[in-house]
């Protein structure tokens, strides 16, 4: 019988253990790219982040991540074998790791997972992401300033909500100072091409653009209108280096804040699935640095910047017009979440058909 | 004194089975020195790459469902160079295969159970045939290089693949993200072992054993070869070049279309923008390394999943980069296709330069 007891005993405290509602001493903190760590953009940004959390947690935190995993049976593998070696969260930092993520999250009830871009949630998986177009916003403010031709061009990956959201509120932005402002628009059909990204710009300017903004990562458009004399947007990581004279503003992703925060909930036992969608107000989205713009296009930026962290300035209020001329938003309503992330539809005044 | 290489006068039999053997000694040299190079503890990287991924059940099973496409699609294309038809496009057959055979879960979801899953599977090598076809025709009318065309249209599959997994077959209740929906459970290949590992094992086991006997036993295994070695005299023996062209593609284009649907309608569950990682051409040196054997092809394939097992512990225990992996499979085909010329070519040491047509440098 006393046996039993202690058996039991052993039980509940393995349970206990295991249930994971207490804190941490230690926790080790994963990572799957989608590309090389240091592919300049993307995937680099998370690295960065990691870096900034071991660095923030010394000694009470290990990191480990799986590089250059391909969407699928790979992507499953490797988030598994992660969850395997002991790694307590888990951050998944492309969309198409969204079914693996919740595949394996299913084996690993213990295992934390954090999944980026997706929309798919479990009680041990959270999802996070940014709202990049905020930014867009005040990018095509400055845009507009900046522009002599009024027309800008934007390269495009793929005609993805998330994509479809910047390029409104691009335009958004950019008729609340010129409400003749042009897009022209090119679909890379990739997230990552120097050489067609290059192509891609050149072909804008030629049509007229003397702005370059992209949703594509590598920095070649920056390095064609630093050639051709004319003003780009850097896309993921600060560009400015890449274009010391043409570089206006650069999107940056910002995860640390988000990785910090979420380390800290598994070390102090409080995590909890969330959703998270967050922008300029919590420093997850930067814009900057605002380089090679007047004083006053400077402060315009700054001072919008500050409107969207208060709440004063909302992106997708309306009333908003369809390219087609029909109501997109109406006046005063505020679009919610759910309409912005299955977003299909160009704002009026763009200059492209959207592929559907 | 000078090293030259000397032409045997019959191909080295011995040197044919100690190529791979040697290259992959060789590779595994040069691994340790790139490892003590970089101030990484060589013994414990090795461990990690080549004996950790089998230490475990579910390590195991994963290495076989990664082999499973690649041993499959080797076995077609060692069809293809035994009679020295260059087929490099197996990649976009896969893709053809994988787009062939969704076309039943993609537009008719109900359709469920065994007839269908067989449906779906004949026509994911039906596919793969046809789209092998193509350059084979090319081949046959104008005796265009297959090596060419056969490379080019692995693109034109994969951007199809890609325009479909966004365009007509998206997923309606996907939020406009580029993959088909995802196929049900009666669509999908049943696992017959472990927590992994499916049915598509026991087509690629049948694909071996049916293509040892095939080569070994058959006329037509016969013909292949002699076609491949010698073309005229395979020409004056009555063999047609055509037809075994348009075997050969129709074989391995077959094989690499069932790998593609067996990938969909098995691991991964939908059909995507991208449905391989490259597969497709790590099949290539799984080819070469096994000697276009069979059973060769079945260890070369098992050691290649190992290699990619492996990396990924490598990047999870020691920080190495993936990167490492693919220089090992490089170096590994080089190590091949070099020590494959001692199969003809015998090292000799001259003590003085000699002018002799037998020498070749």
């Amino acid at each position: 019988m006393r046996r039993y007891i202690v058996a039991l005993g052993a039980a509940a405290m393995a349970a206990g253990m295991i249930s994971g509602a207490q804190a941490a001493d230690k926790v080790k903190a994963c990572f799957v790219y989608t590309g090389p760590h240091n592919d300049g953009g993307w995937s680099q940004q998370h690295d960065m982040a990691r870096l900034a959390v071991e660095k923030h947690f010394e000694g009470k935190v290990e990191t480990a991540y799986v590089e250059n995993v391909a969407e699928g049976p790979d992507a499953e593998r490797a988030i598994e074998r992660l969850a395997r070696s002991g790694c307590n969260v888990i951050f998944t930092t492309s969309f198409g790791f969204m079914d693996p993520t919740l595949k394996v999250a299913k084996k690993f009830p213990d295992v934390k997972f954090e999944h980026d871009a997706g929309y798919k949630m479990a009680d041990n998986v959270s999802i996070y992401n940014l709202r990049w177009y905020e930014g867009r916003y005040v990018q095509g403010q400055i845009a507009a300033k900046m522009s002599k031709t009024g027309v800008a061009g934007y390269i495009v990956s793929f005609p993805i909500p998330e994509v479809v959201m910047g390029i409104d509120a691009f335009m958004l932005g950019a008729q609340s100072v010129n409400p003749d402002f042009k897009i022209k628009v090119v679909w890379a059909n990739t997230w990552f091409d120097p050489g067609k990204e290059a192509d891609a710009a050149k072909a804008l300017i030629d049509q007229g653009a003397d702005i370059i903004v992209q949703h594509t990562d590598s920095p070649a458009a920056m390095q064609i209108a630093e050639e051709r004399g004319l003003h780009a947007f850097g896309q993921s990581a600060d560009m400015s280096k890449f274009g010391p004279k043409a570089h206006l503003a650069s999107l940056i992703d910002n995860w640390t804040p988000y990785y910090i925060e979420r380390v800290q909930a598994v070390l102090d036992g409080t995590w909890k699935s969330t959703d998270t969608w967050e922008g300029l107000k919590a420093g997850l989205v930067v814009l900057g640095p605002l380089t090679n713009m007047p004083d006053d296009v400077k402060a315009m930026a700054e001072d919008s910047m500050d409107k969207i962290k208060s709440g004063e300035l909302v992106v997708f209020k309306g009333p908003i017009t369809k390219q087609d001329g029909s109501v997109g938003i109406a006046d005063g309503a505020v679009a919610d979440d759910k309409t912005l992330l299955g977003l299909n539809w160009y704002v009026k005044g763009i200059d492209d058909k959207l592929p559907q | 004194m000078r090293i030259v290489l000397e032409r045997r006068l019959t191909p080295s039999r011995n040197m044919q089975y100690l190529s791979p053997l040697l290259a992959i000694v060789l590779s595994l040299v040069t691994f340790f020195i790139i490892f003590v190079l970089s101030g990484i503890d060589p013994l414990k990287a090795l461990y990690i790459y080549f004996v950790e991924p089998l230490t475990a059940v579910w390590s195991i099973e994963d290495l076989l469902v990664k082999a499973v496409p690649i041993i499959l699609i080797a076995i077609g294309l060692a069809f293809c160079y035994q009679s020295a038809v260059w087929n490099i496009g197996a990649e976009g057959q896969l893709a053809a295969g994988a787009l062939a055979g969704s076309i039943i879960p993609v537009m008719f979801p109900s359709l469920q159970g065994p007839a269908v899953i067989t449906a779906m599977i004949l026509m994911g090598i039906a596919g793969g045939m046809a789209y092998a076809a193509i350059p084979a025709i090319l081949k046959i009318r104008f005796n265009a290089n297959e090596t060419l065309t056969t490379l080019m249209l692995v693109y034109v599959a994969n951007l199809f693949l890609d325009y479909m997994a966004r365009g007509p077959w998206r997923d309606p209740a996907g939020f406009n993200f580029p993959n088909s929906r995802p196929f049900s459970e009666g669509q999908i290949l049943p696992v017959i072992a472990g927590d992994s590992v499916r049915l598509s094992i026991v087509f690629m086991l049948v694909a071996v054993v049916v293509a040892w006997f095939l080569t070994t036993k058959t006329m037509t295994g016969f013909k292949i070869r002699v076609l491949g070695l010698s073309p005229r005299a395979g020409s004056f023996g009555g063999f047609s070049r055509d037809k075994m062209v348009m075997l050969t593609f129709l074989i391995s284009g077959g094989l690499a279309g069932l790998a593609g649907i067996c990938e969909v309608a098995g691991p991964i569950g939908q059909l995507r923008t991208t449905v391989s990682p490259g597969y497709g051409f790590t099949a290539i040196i799984v080819a070469f390394l096994g000697r276009l054997h069979p059973f060769g092809i079945l260890i070369a394939g098992l050691l290649l999943a190992l290699s990619y097992m492996g990396g990924e512990g490598a990047q999870v225990a020691i920080g190495l980069s993936d990167q490492t992996t693919q220089v090992f499979q490089g170096m590994l085909l080089f190590y091949v296709l070099a020590c494959d010329s001692f199969i003809y070519y015998r090292l000799k040491f001259v003590r003085e330069p000699v002018l002799d047509a037998a020498t070749v440098r």
